[in-house]
C-alpha cells in the first residue's frame, strides 16, 4: 500500500503539470448530467462561473448511473490527466480519498460554514480524516411511493401506512385489473425498491446492521428472510414484462393510469411534472410504507482533484457556488432532490419538494437519515453490487428466500 | 480479380429459383427491420411513440427530431447536439485509418516480399493482437498515455487505434500480397529498385481492393468506438459516439427516443455510407485477399 | 532515394531496410499487447481494487473468482452463445451465399442490406432491437395489433431464453459479413472443375457437398477466426440489448470482467477473469495460427 500511494503522489504531480499545461482559470468538470433538465440545471453554475471570469470545459459521460463516467475517471487519473471537478457518489468519494486523491476544501468549508448547515449523515461523505473533500449538490430520497390518485380514488384506497396496508391496497388493484405496481426491471431498480422493503420490514436498527455494519447476523437472519418474503409479494404484482424496463417507462405506466404504485427515488417527480401532472391532485407521493420516519439517501457531489497540495482559486469557486443557496434551490427544483444543506427556503419547491425538505431535516435530526445500499451511500461498490446481484437473481426467480438469504450472506463475504 | 466477372457454372430451376427469391427477400426484411424501426420513429412526434405502435408509420411526419439531434440536444450542459462531435471523429478516424493502413501495408509486403528467419512467428504475434479484449488494456494504456503527453489528445486516440487495428490490416495486406507475383519483385530489385521504389511502383498500383476493405474494416471499427473515445478522450476530443451515448444514456429525465433515433442514424451516417459506396468492392477485395487462406 | 551513396551501404540497408519497416509494428504489439497482457496477469496475483497496487495475494483472485455463481454463469452463457453464434452465422452465411451465385438479380441492391448491420455499433443499433425484442411495445405487440392474439415472443424477458437474444442481434450484425466471405470463396472457384462434373450428371446438391464447399476451407477458417473473436470480445450487445439481465442471465465474460474491474473496485477478481479469458483464446487461436502459418511456408 505505501508503494501505492507514492503511485499516486507520481500520478498527482503529473496532474497537476497538466493541469498547468490547460487554460488556467478554467474548471473541466467530469459529470454524467446530460438529460435536459438537469444540464440546464447545471448550466446555471457554469454561468455562475462565467461571471467570474472562470472557464468551464464540459466533460459529460453518461451511463449507468455514472458507471461509465467512473471508468473514465480511472483512465484520467492514470494517465496524470485528472479533471479539476468530478461529479461523484457515496463511497466512490470516500476511495478516492484514501487515495489521497482529492484536494482538502476546508479552507472555504469554513468560511462559508458547512459544518452547521450539511446533515451530519450526509457529512459522513463529504469528509475524509477531518476534511471536506466534495461538495455536495443535492440529497435524493430513495424510499418514496408513487402513486396514481385516479386510481387509487377509483379503487377506494387511500394512502397506505402500514406494509398490511399496502399488500391490502395491491389486492386490491389486482383484482380490479390494474396492474398493481410498476416496476423496471434493472439490477439497481429492484434494489431500490428492497432498501425501502428492508427498511420496513426490520427498522431502522437492522438497516443500519445489515447494510451499513454488514453485520452477518443481521444478513442472514430472519428478518432478512422476511424482507425477501415481501420482495416476492412485490414481484408477483408486477407485469410480466418488467425485465430491462428503464425506470421512467414505469413512471409513465402510473401517468398513464396502467399501473397503480412505484417504488422509486425523487428523481421519479419530474416525470409527472413533464406529464402536466399536479402533485396531489393527479398523483401522490408518500414514504414507503413502514418508513415514514426514515430517509434513505442518496448524494451527489462534485469531488475537487488535488491539484499539487492544494485547492486552486477555480475549485473554491466552484465548491462555493454549488453550496450557495440560489443554486441549491434552483438547481434541486428541476432535480427533484432536496438541498444538501438544511438552511434553505422551500418556497420555490412543490408539495412533493415541500414535504422532501422536512422529511430530510426531521430524519437527520431523529437519527433516521441513512445512506442508500442501493445507491451506494451504505457499502462499497463491491457489496452494493453483491447485493444487486442476489436481489436481483431472486427477483426474477433465481432463488427462493431461504437461498438469497443465504447467497447473501456469502456474497456480501467475499465482497468486503 | 477477374473472377468477379465469371458467372457461376450452376444451374438451378425455375421453382428452386422463386423460393430462393423469396428467402433472401425475407432475409433483406431481417437485415433491415432494426434501420426501418430506428426510422420511422425518428420522424414521429415524441406522443406517437409513447403512447403508439413502434412500427406504425407516422401520423404527422416531422424532421424537428433530426434537426433536434444535429443542432440542439443536450448532451452536455450546453445544447450543442452532436455536431461539434462528429468533426472530432473525423479527426481521429482520418489519420488514424491512414496510419494504420499505410503500416498494414508495409507489414504485408514485408512479410512476403522480404521474407526472413522467424517472419512467420512475427506475424503471428501481431495477429493474435487482434484478439485482446479492449478492456483489459484501459489502465495501462492511459498511464501509458499520460507518459507520452498524449492523454485526453485526439493523438492519443489516434495512437491507440493505430495500434489495435494494425494486427488486421497486416493480415489483410499479408493475404493479398502472398498471392502476388514475386517474380515481379526479384526482377524489379535486380533492376536496380530499391526496397520503397518497389511498394510505391510496383505493390501498391494493384492494391486497390484491399486498401477498400482494409479502409472499410479500419473506418468501421474506429468510428463506432466508445471504451477508448470515453476514457482517453477529455473535454475538447471526445467523439461521436460518446456524444450519442451521452444523448441516449441520460439517466433521468424525460428520454426523447425520436431524437434518440434521429441521432443514432446520424451516427451511422458516415460508416454507412462507407459501406454502400465502397460495398461492391469490399467482396471483390476480401475474395482478392484475405479468404484466399 | 537513388543517390549514388556508397554500395556496400546501399546493400546493408536493403537487407536491413525490410527489419526496420516491420519494427514499429512489433514493437507496438510488444508493448502494448503482450506488456499488457503481462500486466494483467500480474494483477490477477494482486490486491488491487479501485486502482492497480502491488500487495501479493497469490491465487486467492482465483479462488474467489471460482466460488462466484456469477462467473459461473458467465462461462456458461458463452458456451451457449459462441457456440451458436458461430454456427447460425456460418449458416446463414454460407446459404445466402451459395444463393447469390445462382446468378441473382437485384444483387447489387440486396449485398449492401446484408452487410450495413457490420457498419452500426450497437450504441446505435441497441435500443431499436430492445424494442423490437420488447414484448410490451415489439414484435408481439404488433403482431396482436394486427390481429395475431396467440403469438408470443417473450424470450427477453425470460431468464431461460434470454441468452438467445442476444444470440439473434449477433447474428444480424455478422452474418451478413460472413456472407461476404464465402461470396468471395466461391467466385473464386475455378468453373471449368464444376462443368467437367455437371457433364459426369452430379446434381448440384452433390456439386455443392463434394466440389465446392471443400473448396471453401479458407474462407470457413476466416469466418471462424472472425467469428471466434467478435465472441469472445462481446460486450456492448448485452450492455445495449439485456444489460446482463433478466437478473444476470446474460452476463457474459467481457461484462463480467468490466464490472468487476471497474464497476465493483475490484480489479483483482477482475484481472483474474481477464487472465483465464486471455487463455480460452490462446489455447481456440495458436493451434489455428500454428496450423495455418506452417501450411503456407
Amino acid at each position: 500500500m505505501a508503494y501505492m500511494k507514492t503511485r499516486i503522489a507520481g500520478v498527482l504531480a503529473a496532474t497537476s503539470l497538466a493541469a498547468g499545461a490547460a487554460n488556467a482559470g478554467d474548471v473541466e468538470v467530469l459529470h454524467w448530467w446530460t438529460s435536459g433538465g438537469e444540464a440546464a440545471a447545471l448550466n446555471v453554475l457554469k454561468q455562475d462561473l462565467e461571471s467570474q471570469g472562470i472557464g468551464w470545459q464540459d466533460m459529460p459521460v453518461a451511463g449507468g448511473g455514472g458507471e461509465q463516467a467512473m471508468t473514465v475517471l480511472r483512465a484520467r487519473v492514470t494517465a496524470g490527466n485528472a479533471p479539476t471537478a468530478v461529479q461523484m457518489l457515496g463511497f466512490d468519494i470516500l476511495d478516492w480519498a484514501k487515495e489521497g486523491a482529492l484536494a482538502d476544501l476546508n479552507e472555504i468549508a469554513a468560511q462559508e460554514g458547512w459544518d452547521a448547515v450539511v446533515p451530519e449523515a450526509l457529512q459522513a461523505f463529504a469528509r475524509h480524516d477531518g476534511k471536506w473533500i466534495s461538495a455536495p449538490v443535492n440529497v435524493h430520497s430513495t424510499n418514496w411511493v408513487w402513486a396514481n390518485k385516479a386510481v387509487l380514488d377509483a379503487n377506494g384506497i387511500s394512502v397506505p401506512q402500514t406494509w398490511d396496508e399496502f399488500m391490502a391496497a395491491v389486492e386490491t388493484l389486482a383484482a380490479a385489473g390494474v396492474t398493481p405496481i410498476a416496476q423496471g426491471g434493472q439490477a439497481w431498480q429492484e434494489a431500490t425498491v428492497f432498501d425501502a422493503v428492508a427498511m420496513s420490514a426490520g427498522g431502522p436498527d437492522f438497516y443500519k446492521a445489515a447494510f451499513i455494519d454488514l453485520d452477518e447476523g443481521a444478513l442472514g437472519s430472519d428478518t432478512m428472510k422476511e424482507a425477501f418474503d415481501r420482495m416476492a409479494f412485490i414481484r408477483a404484482n408486477v407485469d410480466e414484462n418488467f425485465s430491462g424496463r428503464d425506470w421512467n417507462l414505469a413512471t409513465a405506466m402510473v401517468i398513464n393510469g396502467e399501473a397503480g404504485f412505484q417504488m422509486m427515488g425523487d428523481w421519479a417527480k419530474g416525470e409527472f411534472l413533464n406529464a402536466g401532472k399536479v402533485p396531489g391532485t393527479d398523483f401522490l407521493c408518500f414514504r414507503f410504507p413502514g418508513t415514514q420516519a426514515q430517509v434513505t439517501f442518496n448524494a451527489d457531489q462534485f469531488a475537487m482533484f488535488d491539484q499539487g497540495g492544494s485547492v486552486s482559486k477555480e475549485q473554491a469557486a466552484l465548491a462555493s457556488a454549488i453550496l450557495s443557496p440560489s443554486f441549491q434551490s434552483a438547481f434541486n427544483v428541476v432535480k427533484g432532490s432536496v438541498p444538501a444543506r438544511t438552511d434553505v427556503s422551500d418556497e420555490a419547491f412543490d408539495a412533493c419538494g415541500k414535504q422532501g425538505m422536512k422529511d430530510l431535516a426531521a430524519a437527520a435530526s431523529s437519527g433516521n437519515l441513512f445512506g442508500s445500499m442501493a445507491h451506494g451511500h451504505a457499502a462499497p461498490a463491491s457489496v452494493k453490487n453483491a447485493v444487486y446481484d442476489v436481489v436481483t437473481a431472486h427477483f426474477n426467480g433465481e432463488y427462493d428466500s431461504a437461498t438469497a438469504v443465504q447467497e447473501l450472506v456469502d456474497a456480501v463475504s467475499i465482497a468486503k | 480479380m477477374a473472377a468477379m466477372q465469371q458467372e457461376s457454372a450452376i444451374r438451378t430451376s425455375n421453382a428452386a429459383r422463386v423460393l430462393i427469391y423469396l428467402l433472401l427477400l425475407l432475409f433483406a426484411f431481417f437485415y433491415l427491420l432494426p434501420l426501418f424501426v430506428m426510422g420511422v420513429n425518428s420522424v414521429k412526434p415524441l406522443s406517437e411513440i409513447t403512447g403508439g405502435n413502434m412500427m406504425a408509420l407516422p401520423e404527422i411526419w416531422t424532421l424537428e427530431p433530426w434537426r433536434k439531434a444535429w443542432s440542439e440536444a443536450q448532451v452536455g450542459v450546453q445544447a450543442t447536439g452532436l455536431k461539434p462531435y462528429f468533426w472530432n471523429s473525423i479527426k481521429m478516424v482520418v489519420p488514424a485509418v491512414f496510419i494504420s493502413t499505410v503500416l498494414g501495408a508495409l507489414n504485408g509486403y514485408v512479410l512476403t516480399k522480404w521474407r526472413f528467419r522467424g517472419d512467420t512467428i512475427l506475424f503471428g504475434l501481431m495477429l493474435f493482437a487482434c484478439f485482446i479484449p479492449f478492456q483489459i488494456v484501459l489502465i495501462p494504456m492511459a498511464r501509458v498515455l499520460g507518459i507520452f503527453g498524449l492523454a485526453g489528445t485526439t493523438w492519443g486516440l489516434v495512437l491507440v487505434h493505430v495500434v489495435y487495428g494494425i494486427g488486421f490490416t497486416t493480415l489483410y495486406f499479408r493475404n493479398y500480397y502472398a498471392a502476388f507475383p514475386t517474380e515481379l519483385v526479384r526482377a524489379a530489385q535486380i533492376d536496380g529498385a530499391g526496397f520503397f521504389q518497389i511498394f510505391w511502383r510496383i505493390m501498391l498500383p494493384s492494391s486497390g481492393p484491399i486498401i477498400v476493405v482494409s479502409v472499410i474494416w479500419q473506418f468501421t471499427n474506429i468510428w463506432n468506438d466508445f471504451l477508448f473515445g470515453a476514457s482517453f478522450a477529455d473535454f475538447s476530443s471526445q467523439p461521436m459516439t460518446v456524444a450519442l451515448n451521452n444523448l441516449v444514456q441520460s439517466s433521468t429525465g424525460v428520454k426523447e427516443y425520436n431524437v434518440h433515433f434521429a441521432g443514432a442514424i446520424l451516427a451511422a451516417l458516415p460508416t454507412l455510407l462507407v459501406y454502400i459506396v465502397a460495398g461492391r468492392f469490399f467482396v471483390r477485395g476480401l475474395m482478392a485477399g484475405s479468404v484466399k487462406g | 532515394m537513388a543517390a549514388p551513396v556508397d554500395a556496400d551501404f546501399r546493400t546493408r540497408l536493403q537487407v536491413w531496410l525490410p527489419k526496420l519497416v516491420l519494427s514499429p509494428s512489433l514493437a507496438m504489439a510488444l508493448v502494448f499487447v503482450y506488456g499488457f497482457i503481462l500486466f494483467t496477469v500480474y494483477l490477477s496475483f494482486t490486491d488491487s481494487r479501485i486502482l492497480p497496487s502491488f500487495g501479493w495475494v497469490g491465487f486467492e483472485n482465483y479462488f474467489k473468482l471460482f466460488r462466484l455463481r456469477h462467473w459461473e454463469i458467465a462461462v456458461t452463457n458463452m458456451g451457449v452463445f459462441a457456440v451458436l453464434y458461430m454456427l447460425i452465422c456460418t449458416a446463414i452465411g454460407l446459404t445466402l451465399a451459395i444463393f447469390f451465385d445462382q446468378k441473382i438479380r437485384g444483387e447489387g441492391v440486396l449485398r449492401p442490406i446484408y452487410l450495413y448491420p457490420m457498419a452500426l455499433s450497437f450504441i446505435v443499433t441497441g435500443t431499436a432491437w430492445k424494442w423490437m425484442l420488447d414484448p410490451g411495445i415489439g414484435l408481439e405487440n404488433t403482431m396482436h395489433a394486427l390481429g395475431w392474439e396467440s403469438f408470443a415472443f417473450d424470450w427477453i424477458k425470460n431468464r431461460n431464453y434470454a441468452i438467445y437474444t442476444v444470440v439473434l442481434a449477433a447474428v444480424w450484425q455478422t452474418s451478413g459479413f460472413v456472407m461476404a466471405m464465402f461470396l468471395a470463396g466461391l467466385r473464386g472457384i475455378d468453373n471449368e472443375i464444376l462443368k467437367a462434373a455437371q457433364i459426369d450428371g452430379a446434381s448440384n446438391w452433390n456439386l455443392y457437398r463434394r466440389i465446392i464447399i471443400p473448396q471453401l476451407r479458407p474462407a470457413f477458417l476466416s469466418a471462424f477466426v472472425i467469428l471466434a473473436h467478435l465472441a469472445i470480445k462481446t460486450y456492448d450487445l448485452v450492455i445495449a440489448l439485456t444489460g446482463g439481465g433478466p437478473g444476470r442471465a446474460t452476463e457474459l465474460p467481457a461484462t463480467f470482467m468490466y464490472s468487476y474491474t471497474f464497476t465493483r473496485n475490484q480489479m483483482g477478481i477482475g484481472a483474474a477473469s481477464a487472465t483465464i479469458m486471455l487463455m480460452t483464446i490462446a489455447a481456440i487461436m495458436i493451434p489455428y495460427l500454428y496450423s495455418e502459418l506452417r501450411e503456407r511456408k
